[in-house]
C-alpha cells in the first residue's frame, strides 16, 4: 500500500493540475496508487462501523456510499437466479470511521452501527438493539 | 446545431459586442456570469445569441462573481469549453477562484473590461483589476481597440487550450474607451473563426465516468511547491505558444500581433511603455514629438503575463531614457510596468534612465498633449544622461504638482 512518502515525486513528474486518476488502466480496472483503496486512513478512526449479516438485505447502499471502498463483497446468485453482490464484511484497513454507511443503511434496525474502536466485534453484535415485542 | 450569424466583411462594433461575437464563434459550452458595468453587454449579448439559437451551450445565471468563476471551474473540470466576463469589483470577488482555475489547469477564457476598483466607487476604466489578477497564474492579453478585443478573444481560446499551456486566459480592454466605443471591426466568418480555434479537447474530464479522477486535491508542504513550479513553467513557456498562435492568426487575417508591440522604436532615443487604449493616443503624441525632432518610440507588452522580459529589453536596447506609464494607483511603490521593465533592463545589463508616470485613474482623460509633455520630460533625462526629472509623476492630476523621488 502506498504511503504519502512513497507517493512523493519531482516537479517534472507531478500529476498535471493535481488531477489524480483512480485507475492506472481503466479498462482492466487496475487501481492507481491514488485510488483510496491504496491509501490507508484507518488511523483516523475513533469509532468503527460494525456489520450485522443477520439484518442485512444486500441493498449495497453502503458499498456505493463508502468513500474508501471498505465493503467486501462476493458474487452470489439470488433466489430469482440473478447475480448479486453479497456484502461479507468491512476492510478495517481502509475505513476511516466516517459513519456514512450507517447513515445510508435502510433496514428497520440498522445492519451497520458505530461502536467504540476498542470493543470486540462479537461483543458489539451481542449489544445490537433487538426488535421490540408489541 | 447553432445557426450561422450573417456577418459583413466590416461591422461597426464596440469592444463588448466584438468580445461577445468572439465567444459566440468559439461555440462555448458553458458561460456562467454575473453582470457588472462595463462588461455587462458582453454576457448580455452572448445570452441573446444563445436565446436566438446562434450558440449551442448553457448560460448559467449565478448570484455573484465568486459563484460565476466557481461554476466556470466546475464546468471546465467537467470537460467543457468555458468562458465568462467581468470587471472591477466582480473581478475582485473572483480572485480566490482565479487561483483555483489556474492551479487546476483549466483553460477558461475571461473577457475582462478593465475598470477602477473602489473606494471611492468608480465605473470607468483603469487597470486596477488587471493588476489585481497579476499573480493569479492566468495569461493576461491586452487589447487596445474593438478589433483587438475580438482578435485577442479568438486567440485566447487557442492559447489556453493548447496542450503545452492548459492555463486560463483573460483578454483585457479599457472600460468605456474600448468597451463602449464603436469602431469598424473586420470579423471572420463563423466557420473560419471556429476552424481557427478548433474543437475543444477535454483533458481528464470529470464526466468521463469510465475513468474517474479527483480534481482539486489537497497538497501540503511535500507536494505544493512542485505543483506551483510546474504551473509557473507552463506560464513562462506559454510565450512561444502565444507567438505561434499570433503567427497562425496573421496567416488567416493579415493582422499581425506580437508579444511586444512597438511603434517607431527602431531609431528611438527615448521610449514610452504603455498598455491599453492610451497606446493609440501615445502614437499621436509620438508623431507630434518627432515633428519637433524628438526621436521617441512606444513599447507595449501584448501579454502582461507571461511578461516578455527579454523581448522588452531587446526593444529597448538602444534607448537612453524610458518612461513607464501605469494606469493603476501603485499604492506605495512604483507602478508594475516600471518594475517589470526596470527588472528586464537590469537582467540584460542595460541602464537607460527610467521614470514612472501614473495616469488615467478612474477614467481620467489622458490626451496626446499630456503624453507629449511626458515625452519632453523624458527627453531631458536622455539629454542629461541621468535622471533630472521626478521618479514618479502624475498625468492630468488637478492641484499642486505631486511627485515622488
Amino acid at each position: 500500500m502506498a504511503t504519502p512518502k512513497e507517493m512523493l515525486t519531482t516537479w517534472d513528474k507531478i500529476q498535471f493540475g493535481a488531477v489524480l486518476p483512480s485507475f492506472e488502466d481503466p479498462e482492466k480496472k487496475i487501481r492507481s496508487k491514488f485510488h483510496s483503496y491504496n491509501y490507508k486512513v484507518a488511523d483516523w478512526r475513533v469509532e468503527k462501523p460494525v456489520y450485522n449479516r443477520d439484518l442485512c438485505i444486500d441493498c449495497d447502499f453502503c458499498w456505493v456510499a463508502c468513500p474508501d471502498s471498505c465493503f467486501e463483497v462476493e458474487e452470489v446468485v439470488n433466489k430469482r437466479g440473478k447475480k448479486q453482490a453479497k456484502i461479507v464484511g468491512i476492510n478495517y484497513n481502509l475505513c476511516k470511521g466516517c459513519g456514512v454507511c450507517v447513515d445510508v443503511c435502510p433496514t428497520p434496525i440498522k445492519s451497520l452501527l458505530m461502536f467504540p474502536e476498542q470493543i470486540d466485534n462479537q461483543e458489539a453484535l451481542n449489544q445490537w438493539p433487538k426488535k421490540e415485542d408489541k | 446545431m447553432a445557426q450561422k450569424y450573417e456577418l459583413k466583411s466590416k461591422e461597426v462594433w464596440d469592444g463588448n459586442t466584438a468580445a461577445a461575437h468572439a465567444l459566440r464563434q468559439a461555440q462555448v459550452d458553458v458561460v456562467a456570469a454575473y453582470p457588472i458595468t462595463p462588461s455587462t453587454p458582453i454576457v448580455q449579448t452572448y445570452a441573446q445569441f444563445l436565446a436566438d439559437g446562434y450558440v449551442d451551450g448553457e448560460f448559467v445565471k449565478v448570484e455573484s462573481e465568486h459563484s460565476a468563476m466557481s461554476a466556470c471551474v466546475g464546468a471546465a473540470a467537467a470537460g467543457g469549453r468555458v468562458a465568462t466576463a467581468t470587471s472591477s469589483q466582480g473581478y475582485a470577488l473572483m480572485v480566490e477562484v482565479l487561483y483555483q482555475a489556474s492551479g487546476m489547469r483549466l483553460p477558461i477564457v475571461m473577457t475582462v473590461v478593465n475598470r477602477a476598483l473602489a473606494s471611492p466607487l468608480n465605473i470607468h476604466g483603469d487597470h486596477g483589476d488587471l493588476y489585481l489578477g497579476r499573480d493569479a497564474g492566468w495569461i493576461h492579453l491586452i487589447a487596445n481597440n474593438p478589433q483587438e478585443a475580438y482578435d485577442m478573444t479568438l486567440c485566447a481560446f487557442k492559447i489556453a487550450e493548447d496542450s503545452r499551456v492548459r492555463l486560463p486566459v483573460t483578454t483585457n480592454q479599457d472600460g468605456f474607451l474600448v468597451s463602449h466605443t464603436a469602431q469598424v471591426v473586420e470579423p471572420l466568418q463563423d466557420e473560419d473563426a471556429y476552424k481557427f480555434i478548433g474543437d475543444y479537447k477535454p483533458l481528464n474530464p470529470l464526466l468521463d465516468t469510465k475513468n474517474p479522477v479527483t480534481h482539486g486535491a489537497q497538497t501540503e508542504e511535500e507536494w505544493h511547491f512542485e505543483h506551483k513550479a510546474t504551473q509557473h513553467k507552463a506560464l513562462m513557456e506559454s510565450k512561444s505558444v502565444i507567438e505561434e498562435v499570433f503567427n497562425e492568426f496573421e496567416k488567416l487575417t493579415g493582422r499581425k500581433y506580437n508579444l511586444v508591440e512597438s511603434y517607431k522604436i527602431e531609431d528611438a532615443d527615448i521610449a514610452l511603455i504603455v498598455m491599453g487604449s492610451a497606446y493609440e493616443t501615445a502614437m499621436i503624441a509620438v508623431d507630434r514629438a518627432r515633428e519637433e525632432g524628438i526621436k521617441v518610440g512606444l513599447v507595449m507588452p501584448r501579454s502582461f503575463r507571461p511578461f516578455p522580459y527579454n523581448e522588452v529589453a531587446e526593444k529597448l536596447a538602444n534607448v537612453k531614457a524610458i518612461a513607464a506609464l501605469d494606469r493603476n494607483s501603485p499604492m506605495g511603490a512604483m507602478g508594475a510596468l516600471y518594475n517589470e521593465v526596470a527588472g528586464a533592463l537590469a537582467a540584460n545589463g542595460q541602464n537607460a534612465v527610467m521614470t514612472n508616470y501614473i495616469y488615467g485613474l478612474g477614467g481620467r482623460d489622458t490626451t496626446a498633449e499630456h503624453i507629449l509633455e511626458v515625452i519632453k520630460e523624458t527627453n531631458k533625462n536622455a539629454e542629461a544622461g541621468k535622471r533630472v526629472t521626478d521618479l514618479q509623476g502624475f498625468i492630468n492630476l488637478r492641484g499642486p504638482k505631486l511627485s515622488f523621488n
